[in-house]
């Protein structure tokens, strides 16, 4: 194996960020996100199941300001993710890989996915 | 019986030390697939369902719950996340973390929270629809 520390070229210092870059890491970044969001959304489901005070007092962290601009960042997460795993389905198939394609797929994702927060964040506060 | 020559091109301390390809991996990648499928369903289903079932109302929820499909719905989903969520963090691990005990440390505690976490979503779903 390589024991000796060998010199690396820069990269991310260097490159400049693309559509194309930004949009992959941003997949990977709302992914690792979520799961932190999968698992307060167990200990929500915990509290449910534990009794109505847990619950109450679940919802008071959930309900504070720093938990609704938590809650509202995973919900643009989960629907950039969702987005983004079609566009890569997609790619999956073999469809789509051209650079202009692609492209465009990531303006779809990016656009659709603050689309898509705003209505559900709406709807939902609309609800009280 | 007319024996193809064994050619192995590695070297023997490179077979010894286990270098090369892992020669499998192609089960996470499909099963990634099949996760992110069941994923678009139960989202679309959860995003369509969030205005019933996401309340501070404890009677709301819990009514919600106890219904059979929304509680099976509910466990497929949060096992299919933390399915999916184990294969997609541990690619994240294993590109980022090099030191060798970190590595493994790291990706037996994912292991256990995925499966802690999908135990603990499973059994809180099927208290509240059972418990009444």
């Amino acid at each position: 194996m390589n024991n000796a520390k060998r010199p690396l070229s820069p990269h991310l210092q260097v490159y400049r960020p693309q559509l194309s870059s930004v949009s992959s890491i941003l997949h990977r970044i709302t992914g690792a996100f979520l799961v932190v969001g999968g698992v307060v959304f167990v200990w929500w489901l915990m509290a449910a199941a534990t009794g109505p005070e847990a619950f109450a007092r679940a919802n008071s962290c959930l309900t504070s300001t720093f938990g609704q601009i938590v809650l509202f960042g995973w919900v643009w997460a989960g629907f950039y993710h969702l987005v983004n795993g079609i566009r890569h389905l997609i790619w999956d198939t073999g469809q789509g890989y051209g650079k202009d394609e692609s492209n465009r797929s990531a303006r779809i994702v990016i656009g659709g996915s603050v689309l898509l927060t705003l209505s559900f964040w709406l709807i939902m506060t609309g609800q009280g | 019986m007319s024996g193809k020559p064994d050619t192995n091109y590695r070297s023997p301390l490179a077979r010894a030390r286990n270098l090369g390809s892992a020669r499998s991996g192609v089960q996470s990648w499909w099963m990634q697939r099949v996760s992110a499928v069941a994923l678009v369903v139960l989202m679309l289903w959860l995003v369509m369902s969030a205005t019933f079932f996401l309340s501070t109302s404890h009677a709301a929820v819990t009514e919600w719950l106890s219904q059979p499909y929304n509680a099976v719905g509910i466990i497929l989903f949060v096992v299919s996340m933390f399915y999916h969520a184990w294969l997609g963090v541990r690619e994240i691990i294993e590109d980022y973390i090099h030191h060798k005990m970190l590595k493994v440390l790291s990706l037996i505690a994912l292991q256990f929270v995925c499966f802690a976490s999908g135990a603990a979503g499973v059994f809180a779903v099927l208290k509240i629809a059972f418990g009444g």
